[in-house]
């Protein structure tokens, strides 16, 4: 991508509005560049830098501290598979190299056709169904051999393409409320309620603080 | 033999599509903040605070004591720690799927009790289809009066933001989540102050609060507090969600009375965890989270409370309970642990930038058939130089709570399975391979 555009400007405008200090969006903004190419491009960290009142260092220093951000293409999918205790006990690594050999890419790396990018992930709180991965953040547990294989021909194929949605997790995250109240009007009804609630301790005097 | 008999946080657990409205409406749902909106914040808190309610994040503060610290100011804000990553806990991860109304409604009651400002709920960023959930949750809220201006006809009003997070386990800190919170690295902050209740997000008084903590309260505010004190022992009262993972026959989530039930019953009891695999024996468990300390199959009789553990030299921590079998290589296992906190460790300090790195190379060297007898005391040496008198709980020499963490698997490792160490050395490899 260039800049965002249209739809996503707008999305990109209404989620810098949520926080009373722009710099807050930066990581949601993030998120929604990642929607569209996958990664963080060179003029999405520009243009982030431009709607949260920072500078394109200081965009790129947060996304670089973040494994969710990726700084360079990746696959169609990326498939994090978990190595951490709860999933090593189950087997982790050994579907990490299910995961490898299937899937044809190393860690770090993306398959030859541009699908899979495979990553060694820590905890993905799924524990209860370990040894498990993720595609695209969404999960899969209790996976075997077949099970890698199956999975491979349902993205392939594009089966369970609903299932698991494009890049950027807030893709499908969108919020549907009035505009917020400003913080003045806040800090107004604030400022009531705690003169009402300094009258009440008074009333009731100090006994029970 | 305990059962898991009160359901408070998991209570629709069984309901089919309880992330619905209708659903959520149906039982109970938004009965606690209407009652919650009938009283004084003042009288919330002081529900909360009789619960004795420890937060269930992992350090288990107050959460009634915690509130009562907050800063006088006319901004404060709230904020509601989804960014569950402590290997091997999924209970929050369950919660925001799976009950997001009830995680609204306890974020809109504490909000309410605090008089916040905003209330923001961070969720760890791979939560793809919880962010969604929790999201749906907020708009249906606004649609139903429970957010916006004058909440139920009330005078009181809110908004609250959803903010994912984008990876990274130090998050969980709750200053580290408010400098994430601000658009910045997952930095620390230095304390003191020790709390963000007198300085916090922006700037500004800020309560956080765990997700399961959270999703009690309304139960809590509905009961009262002394209904929710009554249920536990001790300091550890009411409820509380243990996650069982490792190789047991039914790893998943239970929701027991504290105190009641030791790590015994969860992991052997046929109702609970229903054994080891394939007849197999217990070799060490896990006790709350892998910043914890192991305990021995001859400590597994401790009941399930938060002091109880910590008089045993460990924690309960986030209720992550992992029991290892005889299969397992311990020196993988701590291994795997070590390597876990040096990809997390922020980098701040030396000692846990430093020594994580440097744990995680000797035990690899062992793991890898490479090491050297003089490496366990190095191993030790290296604790030390992180913790110094390798002691528990951990002096505290970084800005935070990782760093201590680090020495607990590898320190105790050794401690409790040095033969297993020597073994990998003598014979050049791991004799489970």
């Amino acid at each position: 991508m260039t800049r965002f555009e249209s739809d996503i400007l707008a999305e990109a405008l209404e989620i810098v509005k949520l926080y009373p200090e722009p710099r807050s969006a930066t990581i949601p903004l993030c998120h929604l560049a990642q929607s569209i190419d996958g990664y963080l491009a060179k003029d999405a960290i520009e243009h982030i830098a431009e709607l949260t009142e920072t500078t394109p260092a200081e965009v790129y220093g947060t996304a670089s501290f973040y494994d969710m951000i990726q700084l360079h293409p990746v696959g169609k999918y990326v498939v994090g598979v978990c190595t951490n205790i709860a999933c090593m006990l189950q087997g982790g690594y050994e579907l990490l190299e299910e995961v490898e050999s299937t899937f044809g890419a190393a860690i770090g790396e993306t398959s030859a056709d541009g699908l899979f990018t495979v990553e060694e992930v820590e905890c993905l709180a799924t524990c209860d169904r370990a040894p498990c991965l993720h595609v695209n953040y969404r999960y899969f547990g209790l996976l075997d051999s077949e099970g890698v294989r199956k999975l491979k021909e349902d993205l392939t194929t594009g089966k369970i393409e609903g299932e698991v949605p494009n890049h950027g997790v807030l893709s499908r995250v969108k919020r549907h409320a009035p505009e917020l109240i400003s913080m003045k009007e806040i800090d107004d009804l604030r400022t009531q309620e705690d003169k009402l609630k300094a009258d009440r301790a008074a009333g009731k005097g100090s006994g029970n603080a | 033999m305990p059962n898991e008999v009160e359901k408070i946080v998991l209570g629709r657990r069984d309901l089919p599509n309880s992330h619905e409205l209708d659903v959520y409406l149906n039982s109970g749902g938004y009965q606690g903040l209407r009652k919650a909106l009938s009283v004084n914040p003042e009288d919330v808190v002081a529900q909360v605070v009789e619960s004795n309610i420890l937060g269930r994040g992992g350090a288990g503060f107050e959460a009634g004591r915690k509130w009562s610290m907050l800063k006088k100011a006319t901004r404060r804000y709230l904020v509601v720690n989804g960014d569950e990553s402590e290997p091997a806990t999924f209970k929050d991860h369950f919660l925001i799927e799976n009950d997001p109304h009830q995680l609204v409604e306890g974020t809109i009651i504490a909000a309410y009790a605090i008089g916040a400002s905003r209330a923001f709920i961070f969720l760890r960023g791979e939560f793809a289809l919880g962010l969604e959930r929790v999201q749906s949750a907020i708009n249906a809220a606004y649609r139903i009066g429970a957010l916006g201006r004058n909440i139920f006809g009330s005078d009181f009003s809110l908004d609250v933001v959803l903010h994912p997070g984008a990876g990274a386990y130090i998050c969980g800190e709750e200053t580290a989540l408010l400098e994430s919170l601000e658009g910045k690295r997952g930095f620390p902050r230095i304390k003191p102050p020790y709390f963000p209740a007198v300085i916090g997000l922006y700037g500004e008084p800020t309560i956080v609060n765990n997700v399961e903590t959270v999703s009690n309260l309304p139960w809590i505010v509905t009961h009262g507090g002394s209904a929710f004190k009554a249920l536990g022992g001790g300091r550890s009262t009411g409820t509380r969600i243990f996650a069982l993972s490792g190789q047991v026959r039914n790893p998943g989530l239970y929701e027991l009375e504290m105190v009641k039930t030791s790590f015994r019953d969860l992991i052997f009891s046929q109702e609970l965890g229903g054994g080891l695999r394939d007849g197999r024996s217990l070799k060490a468990v896990i006790p709350g989270g892998v910043s914890a300390p192991w305990i021995a199959p001859d400590q597994i009789d401790l009941p399930l409370g938060q002091d109880e553990v910590a008089h045993a030299g460990s924690m309960l921590g986030s209720g992550s309970i992992i029991a290892m079998d005889d299969t397992t290589c311990m020196v993988r296992a701590a291994w795997r642990i070590s390597r876990f906190f040096m990809r997390e460790s922020c980098g701040q300090c030396t000692p846990c930038r430093e020594g994580s790195s440097w744990i995680e190379k000797v035990m690899a060297r062992i793991e890898g058939g490479a090491g050297r007898e003089e490496d366990l005391d190095l191993l030790m040496d290296l604790c030390d130089n992180i913790v110094p008198g390798v002691s528990w709980p951990p002096a505290q020499t970084t800005i935070c709570v990782l760093g201590p963490s680090i020495p607990s698997s590898v320190a105790v490792g050794i401690r409790m399975f040095r033969d297993e160490f020597l073994t990998h050395i003598k014979e050049g490899g791991c004799p489970f391979d």
